[in-house]
């Protein structure tokens, strides 16, 4: 250790916390198939939401993992008369 | 409304243990039932940080295989009533665990405590998935340190996928608990800060330990640090982290930040 690196002593946090960032962007896609799984959960649910409200009891939600495989059932149930709410509002954008 | 809670952490040594003993001791202090039940198979250690080494005749195989009945397997504290310890078997057969007699035991428990307080094995296999499988909310234990971080980051994802709350599609709750934490280290860039840790595994705090002797001091007794009357920083913080694990909202504080210039002058000498 000279007098330059006690002056410079930076500490070397910034380096652990880097290095943790870039292994688990990493591990949290290959590891985690689960993490993924609830990704995929949260993100569908959101899309339909975005077309049809939903009520949340209506939504039958069931995740497992058996071996190397992953599953993930979502069933919701849409009553017809928002699809066909939705249909006519579809048309009516479509024909202006 | 009783509330299971898995004690977690992945990597060893960082402080499950003792956190489950000091949290479950500050819960019981405000007068909650709080059970604390070692799921350590072949290792246990909460019996002796707790001081109740040498009253163990049953232990949680025992109770889940059916061959105790669970009030004789639960050993009340001699110091604070509302508090037990439902101790883990010194037997090697780690499979002598099931599913089946866990949740029996958990659902037992439910019905006599407000608090459950299970004490996770280090790692990610049977015993962890078992200790996490039917908790409500869990405390990940995590020292500012990367391989610490690293495995906290594995058993978030567990925890949001191997328990029966996430199989069911609810949410798991999963709260911070920083221990052995130097924030005079941290200030000078030594140490991961709260922030870091924070930023890199994205869950809500729920306490920061300080790095403390009082620690070991109240190990070697068996008295955990919020049993024995001990004014340290170290027992302060476990027992504003029981208070948040309750739903008060208590304002956190970065233990020992609020160093002298003077002393923080010659803590960097002394480093």
């Amino acid at each position: 250790m000279n007098l330059f690196s006690l002056f410079k002593s930076r500490g070397t946090a910034p380096v652990a916390r880097e290095r943790l960032q870039i292994l688990l962007a990493h591990e949290r896609v290959t590891l985690g198939p689960a993490n993924l799984i609830a990704m995929l959960r949260d993100e569908i649910l959101a899309t339909i939401a975005k077309h049809v409200e939903i009520a949340p009891e209506a939504v039958k939600i069931k995740m497992g993992q058996e071996g190397s495989i992953s599953t993930l059932e979502i069933d919701v149930e849409i009553p017809t008369e928002k699809i066909a709410k939705r249909n006519n509002a579809m048309r009516a954008t479509a024909a202006a | 409304m009783s509330k299971v809670v898995v004690v977690t952490s992945g990597k060893g040594g960082v402080g499950k243990t003792t956190s489950t003993a000091s949290i479950g001791a500050a819960l019981a202090k405000s007068g909650k039932r709080v059970c604390v039940v070692d799921f350590d198979v072949g290792l246990r250690n909460l019996d002796l940080v707790m001081g109740a080494e040498r009253r163990v005749v049953y232990d949680l195989i025992n109770v889940a295989q059916g061959d105790a009945k669970l009030p004789q397997a639960l050993i009340r504290d001699k110091r604070i009533d509302t508090l037990s310890l439902l101790a883990a078997s010194q037997t090697r057969d780690k499979d002598a665990l099931t599913e089946e007699g866990v949740k029996r035991v958990v659902e037992e428990l439910r019905g006599m405590f407000d608090f459950i307080l299970c004490d996770s094995p280090a790692g990610i296999e049977r015993g962890a998935l078992l200790a996490m499988r039917f908790a409500d909310e869990a405390i990940v234990v995590t020292n500012p340190e990367v391989s610490s971080v690293r495995d906290s980051d594995r058993i978030i994802g567990l925890l949001d996928s191997k328990t029966l709350r996430a199989e069911q599609g609810q949410r798991m709750d999963k709260q911070l608990l920083l221990t052995r934490f130097d924030a005079a280290r941290a200030s000078r860039g030594e140490m991961l800060s709260v922030a870091d840790v924070l930023d890199i595994l994205s869950i809500p705090l729920l306490g920061i330990i300080p790095e403390s002797e009082d620690i070991l001091r109240a190990s070697n007794l068996g008295a955990p640090i919020t049993m024995n009357g001990s004014t340290s920083q170290a027992s302060r913080s476990y027992e504003d982290a029981a208070r948040r694990l309750v739903g008060e909202a208590v304002p956190m504080v970065v233990p020992g930040e609020k160093k002298s210039l003077f002393n923080r002058i010659l803590g960097r000498r002394a480093a």
